[in-house]
């Protein structure tokens, strides 16, 4: 057994930053929807983090640290000033409504493909895009989005839901045809 | 909609909720039994569950190509270790004055007794919640190489878990958790239908010094916490200390 005058841990920003590439690609590829970008974004996120690694707070979410880089990085970024579109973040009851007459929904999205739901993701706002990335590929809590995102918790239940009924109507759309963005 | 419950607002928004696993286990057992007996919100639950499972797959799309990955690789590897314990340094400036120091000290003092208690008080909590829970454990796994790899990322450290073939201990798998607003890992052992719970955070020295390590109970349950590595272990079950010290040795051994 050993006491408290044992060395305190180093850890280094590769061993914590590394496992985290594959999901923080992803997240820019999806952001910038382009490959060259998207590179640039991860690096620029990379470079960024490695310099203020100093700064973190080791016992905070390094993740949601991360994350929070790239997603202010993409922000600032010429393409980002464009997409990032302000939502109005009011909920109405339509958010809320049952998720369409359960059977027909249900079919709907057994039927629709991957390729499918992968053009809708990004005929989707980037707010709406995000969140959804983040909670269904990034698993993260809700509290974790909010941290990334910064934004209150309130509000990542209301975008969520209003994300989610977006990208329902997107794919009704998608399949009679329609295909209209937003 | 003929169910009234659907048709209440609260409702609905606890159904995403519940499959993001945001609800507590007592609403969440409160809603499954609703949905087992009504078909109608059990049908629109499904239909979230596919739209999830669907987002889920077409989100994983992209992958870094290989230059890339060796590219970013290079450019962060073989930097400068960063200190965890950054409050070391702090205590360890000349400058500060004996006064400031006596009075930190005295302070310190006052509170560790409550603090010492605060925190066992805690981790018994976090493991009788763990147990209550509806998912006791976010990776369920008896492997320690499928269970320790799921923390990278999610916790600011790493550690060592043991091999348990010949001993009556099986690990079930593990979560995060946090005490005092600090992550750590959460991992739930057995033996003979016992859980333990292990709890590991990073050793902030300045803070829990105080907590001197060795055995001790808190609301009955049987606990162990020593610091190994830079690591702060603490072992809580309700079983005899002789189970808790025999976990507590393999963790100790694991390389």
């Amino acid at each position: 057994m050993k006491g408290p005058e044992d060395r305190v841990p180093v850890v280094t920003f590769e061993e914590l930053a590394m496992p985290l590439f594959d999901q923080l690609y992803n997240f820019a590829r999806w952001l910038t929807q382009d490959t060259a970008d998207a590179e640039d974004l991860v690096q620029e996120t990379y470079s960024k983090a490695l310099r203020g690694f100093s700064s973190f707070r080791l016992g905070t979410n390094f993740r949601a640290w991360m994350y929070r880089i790239l997603r202010n990085s993409f922000l600032s970024s010429r393409t980002g000033l464009k997409t990032m579109v302000a939502i109005d973040e009011e909920t109405d009851d339509e958010d809320l409504l049952p998720a369409e007459n359960a059977t027909p929904e249900s079919i709907l999205i057994e039927q629709a493909n991957r390729e499918m739901v992968q053009q809708v993701l990004v005929d989707l706002p980037v707010p709406f895009r995000e969140i959804l990335l983040l909670c269904e590929v990034g698993e993260m809590s809700y509290q974790e989005i909010a941290e990334t995102l910064g934004i209150p918790l309130g509000t990542v239940m209301s975008r969520l839901s209003r994300a989610r009924k977006a990208l329902r109507v997107l794919l009704r759309q998608k399949r009679q045809g329609g295909g209209h963005g937003m | 909609m003929a169910c009234e419950q659907m048709a209440s607002k609260e409702r609905l928004g606890q159904f995403d909720a519940y499959l993001d696993g945001e609800l507590t286990s007592a609403e969440a057992s409160a809603l499954a039994a609703h949905l087992r007996g009504c078909a109608t919100c059990a049908a629109d639950v499904l239909g979230r569950v596919q739209l999830k499972r669907a987002v889920q797959l077409a989100g994983r799309r992209y992958s870094p190509s290989a230059e890339f990955r060796n590219k970013i690789e290079k450019s962060v590897s073989a930097k400068p270790r960063r200190e965890s314990g950054w409050a070391w340094n702090i205590l360890a400036v000349p400058a500060l004055s004996l006064l400031v120091l006596s009075v930190v000290v005295s302070l310190y003092v006052s509170r560790e007794s409550g603090r010492r208690q605060r925190v066992y008080s805690e981790l018994a909590d976090l493991h009788v919640a763990a147990l209550a829970s509806g998912t006791p454990v976010d990776v369920v796994s008896t492997d320690r190489h499928t269970v320790k790899p799921w923390f990278q990322g999610r916790i600011p450290f790493t550690f060592s878990l043991p091999e348990l073939q010949g001993t009556n201990f099986t690990l079930l798998g593990g979560r995060v958790t946090y005490l005092e607003q600090t992550p750590g890992a959460h991992l739930i052992y057995q033996i003979r239908k016992h859980e333990i719970s292990v709890f590991i955070f990073q050793d902030r020295g300045e803070e829990t010094a105080s907590l001197a390590s060795g055995p001790t109970h808190a609301a009955s349950f049987s606990m162990e916490n020593w610091t190994q590595n830079g690591l702060r272990y603490f072992v809580v079950g309700d079983v005899n200390g002789d189970d808790i010290q025999s976990l507590s040795r393999l963790l100790q051994e694991a390389h």
